[in-house]
């Protein structure tokens, strides 16, 4: 298949099946772009998951323009971008031009609870392989504890704690290294 | 001019939304105030089919109110408008990555983002886990603790993580409708 409608029509699917957001979009990924095709790695995957989240725009979307960007340059960035975005403006359009009552129906209710429930036990899945691969040892271990309840509890900003980690990061790099 | 106004309304939106579909919130909010297009309330109701709909949030939300506001080419107009600058910024972040992928720098900030991009993630979604799982209105006092507890939910929550667990092979999207099918069943 041509490797740009490829990228299109997978990233099309991702999309359909996203329910809930760039974060319940972990998993889909992690099947589609890591298990079945290759595109990146689950290291990879983690890396544009954190970069997409400091810098502006909606984390699905960086995803997917890391993605198609490192598969095929600019012209790939811009499929995939396309495919994940197609689907959403179809289902929307349709909504919002027929059926502004959808959400309210007690059958759509019933059936969202359902799905917010499994799109609950499919994320936390995702995260657990995420952290696994993550932490390498205590430092690790902590950075991730931390991030946890400062973005949970604190409602601290996901810009700080991603730019803290970095530096963390480094800063240990460096300290280690003295040492070695 | 409608369409320009669009233009330049989403595309501020999504160079300055950072971290993700719901930091598009406070924007949309001055959109509603500043323009006919929609209003607050209209927010909340796009908020709720975007979340119950396939696809990012973010993006969602801009299509409805797009479409609102100026019909389908609306709909266009505003989505794309959202997407462009992310696009134009992780193109270029994406290339000084490729450059300096390498570098000890770099190697080094990635170890300390990997866990911190898992411990993001789970609290951000530690919300929607607390208000599926839990019925946190019916809490007082430690007494109230078995109340709390939404059973059914977690049951279904268990069920489906050791399905996830057992039958990795299965895309996730049939998790997602034993999801809804178990919703409508037993009117969750």
């Amino acid at each position: 298949m041509n490797p740009y409608l490829d990228l299109f029509l997978t990233f099309a699917r991702i999309g359909v099946c996203t329910f809930g957001g760039g974060y319940a979009m972990l998993p889909i990924l992690q099947r589609e772009v890591v298990d079945a095709r290759g595109w990146a790695t689950e290291d990879e995957l983690m890396d544009y998951y954190a970069i997409g989240q400091c810098t502006p725009g909606v984390i699905a979307v960086n995803t997917a323009t890391f993605i198609g960007y490192k598969l095929h340059g600019v012209r790939g960035a811009i499929c995939a971008t396309a495919g994940l975005l197609v689907p959403s403006l179809a289902i929307i359009t349709v909504i919002a031009a027929f059926i502004g009552q959808f959400a309210h129906l007690p059958a759509v209710r019933h059936a969202f609870a359902g799905i917010r429930i499994a799109v609950c036990a499919l994320v936390l899945q995702a995260v657990w392989k995420m952290a696994r691969k993550g932490v390498t040892d205590t430092v690790t271990a902590l950075i991730l504890l931390i991030t946890f309840a400062a973005v949970a509890f604190l409602g601290a900003s996901p810009v700080l704690m991603i730019v803290l980690a970095a530096a963390t990061g480094i800063l240990t790099g460096v300290i280690r290294g003295r040492r070695a | 001019m409608i369409y320009l106004q669009l233009f330049w309304e989403f595309f501020k939106t999504g160079l300055f939304a950072v971290g993700g579909g719901l930091a598009t919130l406070p924007f949309l909010k001055a959109i509603a105030q500043q323009y006919p297009w929609f209003t607050s309330n209209d927010l909340l109701d796009m908020i709720a089919v975007s979340e119950s709909t396939p696809g990012p949030i973010g993006v969602n939300t801009a299509t409805y109110a797009g479409f609102h506001a100026a019909g389908l080419p609306g709909a266009v107009v505003a989505t794309c408008s959202l997407v462009l600058p992310s696009v134009v910024i992780i193109i270029f972040v994406s290339r000084a990555l490729r450059r300096f992928r390498d570098s000890t720098l770099v190697t080094r900030a990635f170890y300390g983002l990997r866990p911190a991009s898992a411990g993001l993630v789970f609290g951000a979604m530690l919300e929607v886990f607390v208000s599926s799982l839990l019925h946190t209105e019916l809490w007082n006092g430690l007494g109230s603790l078995i109340a709390v507890l939404n059973l059914p939910a977690i049951a279904l929550f268990l069920l489906l993580s050791v399905g996830i667990q057992k039958l990795p092979r299965l895309h996730p999207i049939l998790f997602i409708l034993a999801g809804a099918v178990c919703g409508v069943l037993f009117q969750f």
